[in-house]
């Protein structure tokens, strides 16, 4: 696209939605003067199963369901004029993952568009691998059908030197379900949106996230749930971990119910763990609520350091300090990672988590 | 044959504006084979000396020395000193979230026997050291003293006992919030330990009652900071009919 038809202002860090954010570290990716471009570097690692297809379409005519507040989403937007549509057809059930890996090395500031379409009473799990260097900006719509399920996973294993701003909204259909992870244990910069709406009742959406922060890593995570619908449900939890000198993590949970999400159940949990001085975690959960006919609506968040007794209690058993670190943190990821249900992706973030510790030291 | 050789041990904590010093000269020799009751009461410092002598951070040693055969266990690392053959029963264990008790003790007995166990024997190793303590196999899988009764929290603590094979043992107030099937079993895996390894012990306990099952050699009666008298078995009987009164109004 050649002219810009800007309707969104270019963050200051005064805005609500980008105080926390180092405005000076996005890459050019919200920059005018810098040069942009188209990048479709996302593919299917292995065949795919009958009744899944993967394809670009042309974003001349393509319809979204919903209007994007995000800068970078909306500049993205601007700049894809193919997006790459993974569609479950109707009723089709695949149990294995669909594995779709985005390999780094664009030099240059780029975007991508991924639709993420489940027709009617179709079933997935859809893992998105994110390696390598980029200055990336993402959107990725979910489009769920009465009564689907998906499993999304977004793994932000990049290198260190990555920028990675991304909108991933679902709109979930009567009765269908979705379960997310949001995982980031690479990056510079890292700024995820996961955000959800309903479009019907009985419909629910549990949001998993897990983020290690070290040294000098932003990683930032802003979750919205709309309540739009009655009757349906949300869970939030994200956890994460930070060491390291400048580490930082910013966690934002807003969740509004509407004065028509009557019977709504909702409940959002954000846990942090400081395991050394010079990172900051801020959390802020947020909770609207316009209805009192809902079934229930809660929110916690809590930062702590490192427990020494636990490490006491490792020690006096033989074990030597480096390796019981390591047992504490991965028994406090375990709850996430667990939930995955893909032990080889448990254990390659955790390797990678142990890794990203044993830097901090040097 | 080990020894564990205490001596003129002083240790103090810190507290807002200085330090307060708790154990004001401690001498006490364990040897293999050998169980020392140490008894007092609450606040007399016993927990300290157990926590003192496997590392605790929070006390500082000021004076004196530990000994283990002759090496000196104040300059090892708190896990320098489990390898070293030290084992520290906790009065209250430590929740450890995510971590599955089975991952937990063979990451321990790792580190102590330095290697790890060959899988073949291992299972077996830990199945019947949890059939001798009454343990439920279930138990395994469950995250290191997360939601564990103050029972189940023991028996886990003698069941590392069991396979950790320390030199000497210090059970630090093991009869504490046990029932009396539950100290019987408990008890039971002490002495078991103790026939097969000859594991020298010190036996923590305010109360006399865990005396009835595992029976001490010497008995040290510890009040504000340091033992103030020491016997055999008989002066656990008198403490039982007498109280620690005596010993607290100095």
């Amino acid at each position: 696209m050649s002219t810009l038809t800007t309707n969104y202002l270019t963050p200051t860090g005064r805005e609500e939605a980008w105080r926390f954010t180092p405005l000076h570290r996005l890459g050019g990716l919200l920059d005018f003067d810098v040069a942009v471009i188209e990048g479709q570097s996302l593919a299917p690692t292995n065949s795919l199963p009958a009744g899944v297809t993967f394809s670009a379409i042309a974003a001349d005519g393509f319809e979204s369901e919903y209007q994007p507040s995000d800068a970078a989403v909306i500049r993205g937007r601007e700049v894809v004029s193919q997006i790459s549509l993974l569609k479950v057809g109707k009723e089709i059930e695949v149990s294995d993952p669909i594995f779709l890996q985005r390999q780094g090395g664009e030099n240059s500031p780029s975007f991508s568009r991924l639709v993420i379409s489940l027709e009617p009473h179709s079933r997935a799990t859809v893992v998105i691998e994110n390696q390598g260097s980029v200055t990336l900006g993402e959107e990725i719509e979910i489009r769920l059908s009465a009564g689907s399920n998906l499993t999304f996973i977004s793994l932000q294993e990049w290198e260190r030197d990555a920028i990675h701003m991304a909108g991933h909204h679902a709109i979930i259909g009567k009765d269908a379900a979705l379960t997310s992870f949001e995982i980031s244990v690479g990056g510079s910069l890292v700024r995820l949106l996961p955000t959800v709406e309903y479009s019907g009742p009985g419909s629910s959406a549990q949001l998993n996230g897990l983020y290690f922060a070290t040294n000098g890593q932003h990683l930032e995570n802003r979750i919205h749930v709309d309540h739009n619908v009655p009757l349906a449900k949300s869970r939030v939890n994200y956890k994460g971990a930070l060491a390291g000198e400048n580490a930082r993590s910013v966690w934002i949970g807003d969740v509004y119910i509407r004065a028509a999400a009557e019977g709504t159940d909702t409940y959002e949990l954000n846990r942090n763990l400081l395991l050394s001085d010079g990172a900051r975690a801020d959390s802020v959960p947020n909770l609207e609520i316009e209805t009192g006919e809902i079934v229930g609506a809660g929110h916690a968040s809590t930062t702590g350091r490192f427990d020494d007794e636990q490490l006491f209690y490792l020690q006096s058993r033989g074990v030597p300090a480096d390796i019981a670190r390591k047992l504490v943190i991965r028994g406090y990821f375990s709850e996430i990672l667990n939930l995955i249900g893909i032990p080889s992706i448990s254990e390659r973030l955790m390797d990678r988590i142990d890794t990203e510790l044993e830097k901090v030291g040097e | 044959m080990s020894t564990l050789e205490i001596k003129n041990l002083q240790v103090s904590v810190a507290v807002e504006g200085g330090f307060t010093e708790i154990l004001k000269g401690v001498d006490l020799t364990i040897r293999s084979g050998e169980t020392h009751a140490i008894m007092g009461p609450n606040g007399s410092g016993k927990s300290t000396l157990a926590y003192s002598v496997a590392g605790h951070p929070k006390y500082t040693v000021t004076g004196g020395s530990v000994t283990l055969d002759g090496v000196d266990v104040l300059a090892m690392t708190v896990d320098e000193r489990a390898r070293a053959g030290l084992f520290l029963a906790m009065q209250y264990p430590v929740e450890v979230p995510g971590v599955s008790v089975t991952n937990f003790l063979r990451t321990a007995v790792t580190a102590v026997r330095g290697e790890a166990p060959k899988v073949r024997t291992w299972v077996g190793e830990v199945r019947e050291a949890m059939k001798a303590l009454n343990m439920d196999a279930a138990f395994a899988e469950r995250n290191v003293n997360e939601g564990f009764s103050g029972g189940e929290k023991k028996r886990h603590e003698i069941l590392q006992l069991e396979l950790l094979k320390p030199k000497i043992a210090i059970l630090d107030e093991t009869d504490s919030g046990l029932d009396v099937d539950a100290l019987r079993i408990v008890s039971e895996g002490v002495n078991r330990v103790k026939e097969n390894s000859d594991l020298g012990i010190m036996l923590i306990t305010h109360y006399t009652r865990i005396l009835r099952y595992i029976k001490p050699d010497f008995v040290h009666v510890f009040a504000q900071g340091r033992i103030v008298e020491e016997g055999g078995p008989e002066l656990a009987d008198k403490l039982e009919e007498n109280g620690y009164a005596e010993y607290v109004t100095a």
